[in-house]
């Protein structure tokens, strides 16, 4: 009954190119976002922001960038800490070294744009090596990214470990001042967290159905091809590089500024790249919504897990058995997950889309 | 079928979920951010183990803590700093009744929450360790390092080595080799062990050992070439033995090797095997059953078979000594703020707790803590208090360390200028409005 087509016509090309073709998909994905622009913030404790919704954005954020560049142009990265790393710290510098009208998002695009240009720096191999090699060789951004920080302590400003980051960062053109509203509140940072994502997301998505987009997909089937049909192979996968690096430039300092409070070189080490590289296999490659389910099960299942077994066997069992069980049930439910649908969660909502469309009556 | 195995699941649940705790007028909660799995389990499990066997001791004894039941809850952090902040936040209430402190054994996760910590009027704990320009209580209400800093740490060790030489005016012309971890912590201690060998007239060089340090005989044909007096090791998990044992091949005295505060466990020397007779290290808490309440735990608790530790041979072992010293700091740092407060203190309050610490000899031998536990004085503009540490020697024959030295006092004049340059840099940068802590006022607001 939902998600039919029957009676919505196009009669014109621009109709048929709408993101949302079907009525009830876009007054779903409208109301899902109003809901979380107006309701969340009224009804979410600390808790539910700051240690769910906003790290799923961040890392969600990431998730987009390294999509973008392996599931999208096909180009296998590991170095995606190393980039939100760089994105950070940048961020972090442009706003401690700027005059006072340096605002937050501002900072971001610039440091995504530096991060992005590095990306590109970093992605130059791709021109020759391609699969397994160049995931060594981004491996090579990771561990840049660590060392340089460590290196140069002025990019932490001399601190030891880690730095705090000021509230008075967050203040947007001295609106906080202005309206006696905090803006280094959680739902500050959730807002703020959103709508950067949710433009970014969008951009994304537009990216994709775009002549760039196609031509990132043609460079990820077969290079070879694509370059025999005119399609600029050096350029497309550099660009890929630049805005893949940026997403996650600006993922970092998501990461860093609204979820942790706290930059420090330690919180982009090697584990980081390889949990988002998860996100976006279990999510589905090149789904730009997948990018997002995959961030969701990925960090959530192991909290809601030993949440679950806290409630309900409580002091039963110490949090060793617990953690332990959780990681065994979760590396099952991957395991069974990639068997059943290699495409990963994305293709398995693609399939209950297509139910949908067709029920009740599916023959 | 299956509903039945369903329900059937369900009411096992339901069933066990009888044991979780639940809190009662007269009760205090106290959030537990243990680390029981993961690779710095067997700190985790020592550490927790030992705040756990405290805290069981004073309910069975006193009824918790100034007659106030002790509740707590675990959260797996897995030493991961991002899994501590959702723990923190999951736990800064429970049940409605809001946590006291909260404690979780690492750098990571408790610089995470410095500034989260103040928001929320939580006082965040790192004993022995922890971001060092927080000493600065007027900078940092809401954060706490009893016992010692790495600076005090590595000026203590400079004294201890004065002492082995016969006197300080002896350390002239001596050489110091700082041997460090590739890592923040590692590196925290470059600068002062310099400045420490200007004062003193020794030379000294630092040789860093990338993470993990498996591997060092480039390093230790470096300290052979330059042929120090002293080597300190300022190593963390695997780099501890095997320094030990590349030191004791290449010809290097063991008893010339001085361990830091985390390279002090039997799990960094009983790998190293015989190299590691005679090697010793700092310590703020002496290992082994040192103390009246280790005791009473024993007997109490682990002869009745309530005790936490799975394996017995580990009471008196460093981390659970550690453990069980902060159990016993802050519990103290409740009855502070009980004195004043009344019996039902909030978080607030008990910060003001641990900035009034005074635990003298004649405190601890009440609380029977003497001889684990360092005297604790803090104040407002001190937040770590102890700054003093004894040495201890290991005996490989026996398995044991033996304490080799008397409480000697960190340099807190030359760490002071340090500690306040890392804390105006913070004032400018972290928009941070420090306190006056000579306006009386000011410092006795337990709600900054």
């Amino acid at each position: 009954m939902i998600y039919r087509e029957t009676g919505t016509f196009s009669t014109s090309y621009i109709e048929d190119r709408k993101l949302f073709p079907i009525p009830f998909d876009k007054w779903a994905m409208g109301v899902f976002l109003l809901f979380m622009v107006f309701v969340v913030p009224l009804i979410a404790s600390d808790y539910w922001l700051a240690a769910h919704l906003i790290p799923i954005l961040a890392y969600g954020c990431a998730a987009l960038g390294l999509n973008l560049l392996t599931g999208m142009t096909g180009q296998l990265s590991l170095g995606t800490a190393g980039f939100m790393c760089f994105g950070a710290f940048f961020t972090f510098n442009i706003m401690l070294r700027s005059p006072e009208w340096m605002n937050l998002p501002l900072a971001m695009v610039l440091a995504g744009s530096v991060t992005g240009v590095i990306g590109v720096i970093f992605g130059l191999p791709s021109i020759r090596i391609k699969g397994f090699y160049l995931l060594v060789s981004t491996l090579a951004a990771q561990y840049f990214a660590l060392w340089f920080f460590r290196s140069y302590p002025y990019f932490l400003n001399y601190a030891t470990a880690t730095v705090t980051l000021p509230d008075h960062h967050f203040d947007l053109f001295g609106i906080g001042d202005a309206f006696g509203v905090d803006m280094a509140s959680f739902e500050a940072k959730y807002l703020l967290s959103l709508g950067i994502v949710c433009a970014l997301a969008l951009f994304a998505k537009n990216l994709m159905r775009s002549s760039t987009g196609r031509n990132f997909m043609a460079v990820r089937d077969m290079d070879i091809a694509a370059s025999v049909i005119g399609i600029p192979v050096i350029r497309t996968k550099m660009l890929a590089f630049f805005v893949s690096c940026f997403y996650c430039g600006v993922g970092g300092a998501l990461f860093c500024y609204a979820y942790l409070q706290v930059l420090g070189i330690r919180t982009f080490e090697m584990n980081r790249s390889f949990e988002i590289l998860f996100m976006v296999i279990i999510g589905g490659l090149g789904s730009i919504a997948g990018s997002f389910y995959g961030t969701v099960l990925v960090y959530e299942f192991p909290i809601l897990f030993s949440w679950a077994g806290d409630y309900l066997l409580g002091g039963a069992f110490d949090t060793a058995v617990v953690d332990n069980v959780a990681k065994i049930l979760y590396g099952i439910l991957i395991i069974a997950l990639l068997i059943r649908e290699p495409g990963g969660l994305a293709a398995l909502w693609l399939t209950a889309k297509q139910k949908l469309r067709t029920w009740p009556f599916p023959h | 079928m299956k509903t039945k195995i369903w329900i059937t699941g369900l009411a096992m649940a339901t069933a066990m979920s009888v044991t979780a705790p639940v809190m009662a007028e007269g009760d205090v909660y106290i959030p537990m951010p243990v680390y029981r799995v993961g690779p710095y389990a067997t700190g985790g499990t020592g550490y927790f183990g030992g705040i756990i066997d405290y805290y069981t001791l004073m309910n069975m004894k006193e009824g918790g803590v100034g007659g106030m039941n002790i509740i707590w809850n675990e959260c797996e952090t897995n030493y991961n700093d991002q899994k501590g902040v959702e723990c923190y936040h999951r736990q800064k209430e429970f049940q409605g009744k809001q946590a006291l402190f909260f404690d979780p054994l690492s750098v990571g996760i408790s610089t995470s929450l410095v500034a989260q910590g103040r928001k929320d009027k939580i006082a965040i704990i790192a004993v022995n360790h922890g971001r060092t320009e927080g000493q600065r209580g007027d900078v940092f209400p809401y954060y706490f390092m009893p016992g010692i800093n790495t600076y005090d740490e590595h000026s203590i060790i400079t004294a201890y080595i004065g002492q082995l030489e016969g006197g300080m005016e002896n350390l002239a012309g001596k050489k110091i080799v700082l041997l460090f971890h590739g890592s923040t912590y590692g590196r925290e201690a470059v600068e002062f062990t310099h400045m420490l060998c200007e004062k003193h007239g020794c030379s000294s060089e630092a040789i860093e050992v990338p993470h993990p340090g498996n591997e060092q005989t480039s390093q230790w044909l470096k300290i052979r070439r330059s042929k120090p007096d002293y080597v300190v090791l300022r190593g963390w998990g695997v780099m501890n033995p095997v320094a030990m044992q590349t030191g004791v091949r290449m010809g290097f005295p063991i008893s010339n090797l001085i361990g830091n505060i985390w390279s002090n466990d039997d799990g960094d020397v009983k790998p190293a095997g015989s190299s590691a007779n005679g090697y010793q290290a700092i310590t703020t808490h002496p290992t082994g059953r040192v103390a009246k309440v280790i005791d009473e735990i024993v007997a109490n608790l682990y002869e009745q078979g309530k005790g936490d530790l799975e394996d017995k041979s580990r009471i008196g072992s460093n981390y659970w000594n550690l453990g069980v010293m902060a159990g016993v700091i802050h519990l103290e740092a409740v009855r502070v703020a009980q004195a004043r407060f009344g019996a039902d203190v909030n978080s607030a309050q008990v910060r003001w707790g641990f900035e009034n610490l005074n635990l003298d000899t004649a405190r601890l031998t009440e609380l029977g803590a003497n001889g684990l536990v360092p005297e604790i004085k803090t104040n407002c503009m001190d937040h770590v208090g102890g700054h003093q540490a004894k040495f201890m020697r290991w005996v490989y024959a026996e398995t044991k360390w033996e304490v080799a030295s008397d409480w000697i006092d960190g340099d807190v004049e030359l760490s002071q200028a340090i500690i306040d340059a890392k804390a105006e840099n913070a004032i400018a940068n972290e928009g941070i409005t420090p306190r006056d802590c000579n306006d009386p006022a000011q410092r006795d607001d337990f709600e900054v």
